[in-house]
């Protein structure tokens, strides 16, 4: 068993910790360089509402001292980063008193469900896929289609998205269109319910794996292509030992490896692809979310829905990061 | 051995390797390159030989099918508009012969300028070490987690309208680390190697060291992450634009599809409008996986054997 080093730990650590703040600054100052008020947005919004609002410039004042936007750029800057922390983004403008953390907390469990049952589906196929195209007992149809499917794995997952909605939402009608569960049942922990979710969640879990597993497919059959041709397993197979039992234990177990580091860089494209699988299905996470407030212009939720997801990848990156002696005890870590 | 005691099978082989002996003329790449080729020739001729006005706003019927087929209210297709027509009444192979060389545009151009950011910063890290090196590889290892459609959301959200200049400009910010850590890496492993400390005793200045002595070594690497770039700035892109972020004027692919799922379009059966895009953009990235697998083959000669 790996032990972490100090050293390593707190390079990690200090990684962690620069790039939450980063993002959180990039997101922060973005915002104050734009030429928009957000208090003027708010006065036109209830403009619009009430037809005609007396007193704009009072209103005007007192909605920037709601907003804190009178103070000085620092004191905002503190008092942002100090909220951050505590996932506290003031209110929504758009669904006014609600939290802006109420709306994600709503949110982030279908995403994160969403997410993990299709990580899982693509990460089993997808190496499981890829170490067949090279083990030399895989049938022959497994190696002349695979590059084909490959083909389709270059593809974001919106794109496939559209195309099964298409397919077997409005040609077929074998899945709902939109939405994470059907509006007839009542939320809760009820069969119905539960059917419900993972009949919608079916087609956007799809679409995700379809265009994802080609990924994975390709770097385990690099890997395999190198653990081929070493020596223990030859030996293995001069041992006699079963094939099938030679391509799990020998040849899989070690090519796997690297695809843990693989997954660490790639969680943050797979997030930002979901978000748009979630737009287009008007699946009820944060894509969902994010894309109602771009339409009313909802700064609040904008900025707390990036800084979840930001903070979301640098978490797992510096998990699989840890983790990684763990599972290879081959690595040791470096004080970098 | 003669040519004529050979089978016929092994006389194809021959021929085979001596096509394939040089690695850069793999049917992969080629094929990967033409597919992008005739994207970009399609916007070229395009514009001579069919009319680009017809990209705007009620120039044409609306909702008309392609040829060959019917739409709900029993139009079939005209020869004026052979891909049909959209839901604002633009002609759907105007907007495509416009729309597709726009994105290919805005991906080649921050992968670009990311690439040769990376070039720069890589060298620097690799050469002058210490301090500046310290920097750069914290940077790069901090910016690599961060997804950069997340940050353009927020930035276009607050900004409104940009073009696609702008819009590549701000993709190009977050593709420049993969290529700044591999070059760096290349160029700390170059550094020890002979023909590298050979030429620094034999006095060749540091420019000649990088760009003469390591940069050619760095080619096929360079080439693949420079189009693993171009495929994650299109999809940054087209992500962008779904959202209904990014140009809002110029007709781009993705503007194209995220105007059809308002409008209802899956509903409607008016495949057309979202197909013909969609089609485009999986063309595209087809184009530059199979670039990307064939420069593999190219740089890893153990793959050629296989396929």
């Amino acid at each position: 068993m790996g032990r972490i080093p100090r050293d390593y730990l707190i390079n990690r650590l200090v990684t962690l910790v620069l790039t939450i703040l980063i993002a959180a600054t990039i997101i922060w100052i973005i915002p104050r360089l734009s030429p928009v008020d957000p208090a003027e947005i708010a006065l036109g919004r209830m403009a619009a509402g009430a037809g005609a609002v007396a007193n704009s410039e009072e209103i005007l004042a007192q909605l920037r001292a709601n907003m804190g936007i009178d103070q000085p750029l620092i004191v905002q800057y503190l008092k942002y980063l100090t909220g951050a922390l505590v996932f506290d983004f003031g209110l929504s403008t758009a669904a006014f008193p609600t939290p802006v953390s109420t709306l994600i907390l709503n949110a982030l469990p279908w995403t994160l469900g969403l997410m993990i049952l299709s990580l899982i589906i693509t990460f089993f196929i997808g190496n499981l896929l890829g170490a067949l195209m090279v083990w030399d007992r895989s049938p022959k149809l497994v190696r002349v289609a695979i590059p084909a499917a490959m083909v389709f794995t270059s593809i974001p997952p919106i794109l496939s998205g559209l195309l099964l909605m298409w397919i077997f939402a409005a040609k077929l009608q074998w899945f709902p269109l939109t939405g994470a569960y059907s509006i007839f049942v009542e939320p809760g922990w009820t069969w119905s319910f539960v059917s419900s979710v993972l009949y919608h969640g079916f087609l956007p879990a799809l679409s995700i794996v379809i265009v994802t597993f080609g990924f994975w497919a390709l770097g385990m059959r690099g890997l395999m292509i190198t653990v081929q041709g070493e020596d223990y397993v030859k030996l293995a197979e001069a041992k006699g030992l079963r094939p099938r039992y030679i391509l799990y234990r020998y040849m899989i177990r070690n090519a796997i490896l690297p695809q843990i580091t693989a997954f660490a860089l790639k969680i943050g494209l797979l997030i930002a692809g979901q978000v748009l699988v979630e737009r287009i299905f008007a699946y009820n996470g944060m894509g969902k979310l994010l894309y109602d407030a771009i339409l009313n212009q909802d700064f609040p939720v904008i900025q707390g829905v990036s800084y979840v997801i930001i903070l979301m990848t640098a978490l797992s990156v510096f998990l699989v990061d840890l983790l990684y002696p763990f599972i290879d005890p081959r690595i040791r870590h470096e004080a970098a | 051995m003669a040519e004529t005691s050979m089978t016929r099978a092994e006389k194809r082989q021959l021929r085979r390797l001596k096509r394939f002996d040089n690695p850069w003329m793999n049917p992969k790449l080629i094929w990967g390159v033409g597919l992008l080729l005739g994207i970009i020739a399609l916007g070229l001729i395009g514009r001579v030989l069919w009319d680009p006005e017809l990209v705007f706003t009620g120039s044409a019927p609306l909702k008309l099918p392609p040829i060959g087929f019917e739409n709900i209210r029993g139009q079939s297709g005209v020869l004026d508009h052979p891909l049909g027509t959209d839901g604002g009444g633009r002609d759907m192979l105007a907007l495509i012969i416009i729309g597709a060389p726009n994105t290919l545009f805005v991906g080649l151009l921050a992968s670009l300028i990311g690439m040769s950011i990376g070039i720069f910063l890589g060298f620097s890290a690799g050469f002058l070490g210490g301090r500046t090196d310290d920097t750069i590889r914290v940077l790069a290892d901090v910016m690599i987690t961060i997804p950069p459609l997340l940050i353009l959301v927020v930035f276009q959200s607050a900004f409104g309208d940009v073009t696609l200049t702008l819009m590549a400009l701000l993709i190009a910010g977050f593709v420049w680390q993969s290529p700044t850590r591999l070059i760096r890496a290349q160029v700390l492993s170059m550094k020890q190697s002979g023909y590298v400390q050979m030429a620094q005793l034999s006095g060749a200045s540091t420019s000649h060291i990088m760009f003469n002595e390591m940069l050619p070594n760095l080619v096929p690497y360079l080439f693949g992450s420079f189009i693993a770039n171009v495929t994650t700035s299109i999809v940054t892109a087209v992500g962008l634009e779904v959202l209904g972020l990014g140009p809002q004027r110029i007709p781009t692919l993705g503007r194209t599809i995220y105007e059809a799922i308002n409008a209802g379009a899956l509903i409607q059966n008016l495949w057309w409008w979202w197909g013909i895009p969609t089609l485009l953009l999986a063309t595209m990235f087809i184009g530059l996986l199979l670039i990307n697998l064939g420069l593999d083959e190219v740089s890893n000669p153990r793959l050629r054997k296989l396929s």
